[in-house]
């Protein structure tokens, strides 16, 4: 690492309302050799903690922000550098970052917000990032999510691809009157939105009821998808946590909400107040109960998933990955022993049904690679 | 998601429902303004301002300016929510109560009760209260206090421009009589909002804040200041969960015995006068149910006792502030030795 440039560590912006953060725990020593991706601290923000891996490599020199501490996006929390670099540079770096650091009062000019688009005569709302000659790559959440399930996703994908995160019916901002579609129905619909949005076949990224949804559209119109990547997917066997289901739909206090919620990942200390508060205020607009009912009866009719689709996965031309937690307590991880040779699974452990946020980093890099 | 008023909020909250619900009407002095003169039309749309275009939009007959005369306007509200309409009768100023209480508490809070279950009384009394204004003593009461006291009563007290719109939505939607209170100085405040409409279940606390050293528990305004020494402390490692119960009647109990049993520590930040206000009521309930998890006495942070003065300075020293607040908190982690 000798003679390595000085490097600087800063708070990452995940998700749009993100303006500052927490470092709540460092996992790495001031003096310790890291390498880029290293899990190097855990960052709180008002949704989700987080792991944060190094953007940088080198030798940790200072851990500018302590334990506890919440600084600004873009602060200067860490540094990095040579083992050989002299203290003084090192604090000659810090003391200049210092006094050029600007927090951007507000950058949500430059930030993108979501918008309304019409599909098929309803109503969606999406969240669109990246460049737009970039790789195009739809994300689909998954039952009672968004496109906020996406806020560590879309941000880093959205550096080299063209990332449309949409709402599906009934859920965010979307439109929550109309009859509930199944799972063809939804497929349907996402095949007109990736093409009044992307012009071409697309990567689809479906987590859990979205990834069903995805898969049914790559079996239904294969030459809109270019590739799949299913996370803790429904559509491969009939079981689904249906407590889990109908809880979310009937909850209506913190309480109820925050255990739902927990859950959704192995380490419930992930779920926030603020994740909490946003599922509540999701929950309160009019028309989301009687539109999340609708749509469980529709696809996890007698509590079991309607259309099993894990047959037909051979018939796929497309490259197919799948990600599951080990932990999983909605859909049941067993739904992916026995897959074709052409599927590639990947299982990690102590993740639970949400591998896109508690395990963020990995799962980017298998949707980017 | 757009940034909107507590004056919007509750504007955007009456428009909509009345746009949902035919049967939903306003009444109160100057609610547009200008009504029978030759003056100019929705002139006011309230004292500030709050109820401004909903006139233009829904026609007089649905926006009523009445006379000042309050035991006539709000008795015919209560008949009205009785036969068959969801009023929204403004009062004013809550000060004012006086002269329409026996329409309020014996005739509109009682009648699903005298008439076996059979009748429904759905009316809001949208009302001013909080001191802060320079209005002097007639205009700038918390008499929240006195409507909880009254059984078949439901009292609301939003903290913010988000709880307002929810929380009057349900109060119009409610089959039950509603005194929704609105803080005069803060009509001013914004938030996000969404631009759907959205329901508050009453008897649901908010949590506000949430950590483990101490629970405050503060009433309308008082949140805003609850959370601002919140944020404050928990740089000193001093964690506080702020309690926003936003209705007093019902009350929901529980969050704050279980608050408080996590905590072991209590200071209750009350804007009414502090005799048998909501500080006492809900130190009343601690003692009785959560004694053994306290680790120090009580607080309670309330004005003196005593009307609302004129004088700017001696208006301001009234009102709790941020500082006593902190005061409070500090001297219940200091008595846990």
């Amino acid at each position: 690492m000798s003679g390595a440039a000085i490097q600087a560590i800063t708070m990452p912006k995940w998700g749009l309302a993100m303006e500052e953060g927490k470092v709540s725990a460092w996992m790495a020593e001031e003096g310790a050799a890291i390498a880029g991706g290293d899990e190097i601290l855990e960052i709180e923000t008002t949704k989700i903690t987080n792991v944060f891996e190094s953007p940088v490599a080198g030798v940790l020199r200072r851990r500018v922000v302590g334990e506890g501490e919440t600084v600004p996006v873009g602060a200067l929390i860490g540094v990095a550098a040579g083992a050989d670099t002299p203290d003084a540079e090192i604090e000659a770096f810090i003391t200049d970052f210092q006094a050029n650091f600007v927090v951007e009062a507000s950058d949500a000019a430059a930030a993108p917000e979501p918008e309304m688009i019409t599909v098929a005569g309803r109503q969606l709302s999406h969240l669109v990032m990246g460049p737009e000659d970039a790789p195009p790559v739809i994300l689909v959440h998954g039952f009672g999510g968004d496109t906020e399930s996406w806020l560590f996703t879309q941000p880093v994908l959205a550096e080299d691809h063209r990332v449309f995160a949409l709402d599906l019916p009934g859920h965010g901002r979307s439109e929550k009157t109309g009859a509930a579609l199944d799972v063809a129905g939804m497929a349907a619909l996402l095949a007109d939105y990736l093409d009044a949005v992307a012009g071409s076949a697309a990567h689809i990224v479906g987590h859990s009821l979205g990834g069903a949804i995805a898969l049914k559209l790559a079996l239904d119109q294969p030459a809109k998808v270019k590739r799949l990547t299913l996370l803790s997917p429904a559509g491969l066997g009939a079981e689904v946590n249906i407590d889990y289901i109908d809880g979310f739909v009937q909850a209506e206090r913190r309480k109820e909400i925050k255990t739902l919620l927990q859950q959704l990942v192995a380490d419930p200390s992930l779920v926030s107040r603020d994740m909490v508060d946003k599922v509540q205020k999701y929950k309160r607009l009019d028309g989301t109960t009687a539109a999340l009912r609708a749509l469980a009866e529709a696809v996890f009719p007698g509590g079991r998933q309607a259309l099993v689709m894990k047959d037909k996965l051979a018939e796929l031309s497309v490259p197919v990955q799948i990600v599951w937690g080990s932990d999983d307590a909605i859909v049941p991880p067993s739904h992916g022993d026995g897959l074709p040779a052409s599927v590639t699974l990947h299982r990690f452990d102590k993740v639970g049904h949400l591998p896109h946020m508690e395990a963020s980093g990995d799962v980017n890099r298998l949707i980017a690679g | 998601m757009p940034k909107k008023s507590f004056r919007q909020a509750i504007n955007e909250a009456l428009a909509m429902e009345m746009r949902r619900d035919p049967t939903v009407i306003l009444m109160g002095e100057d609610v547009a303004g200008g009504m029978g003169a030759a003056g100019e039309d929705d002139a006011w749309g309230g004292p500030l301002g709050v109820t401004k275009g909903l006139m233009p939009e829904f026609g007089r007959d649905r926006i009523l300016d009445t006379p000042i005369s309050e035991s006539a306007f709000i008795g015919a509200a209560a008949g009205a929510a009785a036969t068959g309409l969801r009023p929204v009768a403004e009062l004013m100023f809550v000060d004012f109560l006086g002269v329409c209480l026996d329409q309020i508490y014996n005739q509109a809070g009682k009648f699903r009760y005298m008439f076996g279950g059979k009748a429904v009384t759905p009316l809001v009394v949208r009302t001013m209260y909080g001191a802060g204004f320079r209005a002097a003593s007639q205009h700038s009461q918390c008499l929240y206090p006195v409507f909880t006291h009254m059984p078949g009563l439901k009292v609301v007290i939003p903290s913010s421009a988000y709880e307002a719109k929810g929380l009057l939505t349900q109060a119009i939607r409610d089959d039950d009589p509603v005194i929704f209170f609105e803080h005069k100085v803060m009509y001013d405040d914004e938030e996000e909002v969404p631009d759907e409409a959205y329901t508050i279940p009453f008897g649901e606390a908010n949590l506000t804040r949430e950590g483990d050293d101490v629970t405050i528990v503060a009433i309308g305004r008082m949140v805003q200041f609850a959370n601002q020494v919140a944020d404050k402390l928990e740089g000193e490692g001093i964690g506080c969960t702020v309690v926003d119960p936003r209705t007093t009647s019902p009350l929901d109990e529980e969050t704050i015995i279980e608050c408080v049993e996590e905590t072991g520590r209590l200071v209750i930040v009350d804007e009414a006068s502090p005799r048998c206000n909501i500080a006492t009521d809900i130190s009343a309930l601690v003692s009785e149910q959560a004694f053994s998890a306290l680790k120090a006495p009580i607080r309670m942070v309330t004005p003196p006792h005593t009307p609302v003065p004129f004088a700017a300075e001696l208006e301001d020293l009234y009102i709790p502030s941020p500082e006593r607040i902190e005061e409070a908190v500090r001297s219940v982690m200091g008595a846990q030795a």
